[in-house]
């Protein structure tokens, strides 16, 4: 029997450890990411295309595929994310039935992994609606129902939703019950409350949504394994309708199927580090930005 | 019964938030162009009353009201009435001065340009009017650019008087719109609802018995959700024809 001294210094111990490992952890894949990937950042990596089978040669392609992709994603996933967000803050009661079912469906929706929604996305909108688009538009020839830009952006947009909805409706609780009830007071509309007052104090919060669905995004793979990005494409997208190359899926393409993996490992430690200082300063800026938020919200 | 004259009327006002009975059979007149005080001890209806009045407990889902209340003889709980509508014609002053993070000038001009008023003079016309209408121009005329939440407690209160005039209401109801401020922000704000009932018909809230005695032409008590007695402020504070007002106004309980 170990006495309750030694009982306390054991768990001390354990949670302790479980504790410094995590943040070891951390420190560890940075670390080696970094160690790896430092010598061979450069201008010309960043700025040009991959070349002799992806053992030589920049990343350009990909960085720009990464960015329309967010880009393309926050474009239909903010509006979409902050809308259902004021639905549920301001036209739902937080206890009625269609407002826990709605937030149900979301956190349920986070709950999905992620290449089920690459599964999705290939079935719904590369099959479905591109193909349906291609019937109706072009006589059956192929330009919607393959997979592309759009429809991947579709498919992650449809991932990071939760995570815009969430940030949002936390947003818009911070506007105090005070601000609504003097513009309705004032002869004001839900609606023009919502547009005037509830909205312009709550830009952060959605500006954070944004940006962490953004950096959620950037990180996925599998949502657009299957519907639109590309294994090697040196020219960049030029329509809605092309494939492109993305950061994620060259770091896989480039270590499960080049020809020469041991090659390319200086470029895939290169790769990581974009990938990774990339989603790093996205989420940064939206603790930063949260940060602001909260301390708004206590004032 | 002074149905024929008054600007609002209760009937048999009932109000339930959830198994809450919160308002009984509320009966109250409140004639046009004076100062109507409610009085009683926290959770007695009065604020909840008051807000029957322009529909603000309409926001809270588990409110449910029944019986009738009438402004200028139209019942303002029927269906077909639109609450926005009925806003502009009965204002509200709240407890705690809700300025908009925004200008003064922004904040004035939020009621009437929601009302469609887009020409910047009949604006600047308005704003200035009605900030000296709150008696708060000669002290932000200079600066109608800077932040409405710059301003002392007392002239955010005083903001919000603006801008609740702004939008010409009929009807200003005033929930303990004093009771943040010091004693100075206070008089400023009584010496103005001396002045406002000119124009408008005030109902005010109110914790503070001097102030009720100080402001107002008429006085309602409220006790657990009733309305024990009404009648001129004078005689409720001299001779109260109920024990239960004498005690209350006598400091015996509340």
């Amino acid at each position: 029997m170990i006495s309750k001294l030694w009982m306390g210094r054991l768990v001390a111990l354990v949670t302790g450890g479980a504790a410094v490992s995590t943040v070891a952890t951390v420190i560890a894949i940075i670390g080696i990411i970094a160690w790896g990937g430092a010598p061979h950042l450069s201008w010309n990596f960043l700025t040009s295309a991959p070349s002799h089978g992806m053992t030589a040669g920049g990343i350009f392609p990909a960085i720009v595929g990464t960015f329309f992709l967010v880009l393309l994603m926050s474009i239909a996933g903010v509006p979409v994310g902050t809308i259902t967000a004021i639905y549920l803050t301001e036209y739902v009661g937080q206890e009625s039935r269609i407002g826990r079912t709605i937030r149900f469906g979301v956190n349920t929706l986070a709950g999905i992994p992620a290449i089920v929604f690459g599964l999705f996305g290939l079935g719904f909108f590369v099959s479905f609606v591109g193909g349906g688009m291609d019937k109706v538009l072009s006589d059956g020839e192929l330009v919607w129902g393959q997979p592309n830009i759009l429809w991947a952006s579709m498919t992650l947009t449809l991932l990071t939703l939760p995570v815009v909805i969430v940030s949002v409706e936390e947003a818009l609780r911070t506007v105090p019950r005070e601000m609504r009830e003097a513009s309705l007071a004032l002869g004001a509309t839900r609606l023009e409350t919502i547009w005037k007052v509830v909205l312009p104090q709550s830009m952060t919060g959605i500006l954070t949504g944004g940006i962490l669905a953004v950096s959620r995004g950037a990180g996925e793979v599998a949502p657009i394994l299957f519907t639109g990005a590309a294994y090697f494409l040196p020219e960049l997208p030029k329509d809605l309708h092309s494939q492109f190359m993305e950061l994620g899926y060259h770091i896989y393409v480039m270590s499960t199927q080049s020809a020469d993996v041991e090659a390319t490992l200086p470029i895939q430690y290169a790769t990581t580090l974009v990938l990774l200082l990339l989603t790093f300063t996205l989420n940064f800026s939206a603790i930063f930005l949260r940060w602001h938020l909260r301390r708004r919200a206590v004032r | 019964m002074m149905t024929d004259s008054a600007k609002i009327s209760a009937r048999k006002l009932n109000l339930h938030y959830g198994d809450k009975h919160a308002l009984r059979d509320i009966d109250l007149d409140i004639a046009p162009h004076q100062v109507t005080a409610l009085i009683g001890p926290s959770g007695c209806g009065k604020s909840t009353f008051l807000r029957c009045l322009n529909r603000m407990n309409d926001l809270i889902d588990s409110a449910r009201v029944s019986g009738t209340v009438l402004v200028d003889g139209e019942d303002i709980y029927r269906k077909d009435i639109d609450p926005v509508l009925l806003r502009r014609k009965v204002g509200m002053i709240f407890q705690k001065s809700n300025p908009f993070p925004k200008s003064v000038y922004d904040n004035v001009a939020y009621g009437p340009r929601i009302h469609g008023i887009k020409d910047r003079k009949s604006l600047d016309q308005i704003v200035e009017k009605s900030l000296r209408g709150a008696a708060l121009w000669d002290e932000v005329k200079d600066g109608l650019g800077k932040s409405g939440l710059a301003l002392s407690g007392g002239q955010q209160q005083r903001l919000c008087i603006a801008r609740a005039i702004a939008i010409d209401p009929e009807v200003l109801l005033m929930d303990e719109p004093a009771s943040a401020l010091d004693p100075i922000a206070t008089a400023k704000i009584e010496e103005l609802i001396w002045t406002l009932k000119e124009n408008y018909t005030i109902v005010i809230v109110t914790h503070s018995m001097q102030q009720a005695a100080r402001v107002s032409d008429r006085t309602a008590f409220f006790y657990m959700g009733e309305m024990v007695e009404m009648d001129a402020t004078q005689k409720i504070f001299t001779s109260p024809s109920q024990k239960r007002t004498e005690d209350y106004i006598t400091g015996r309980f509340g």
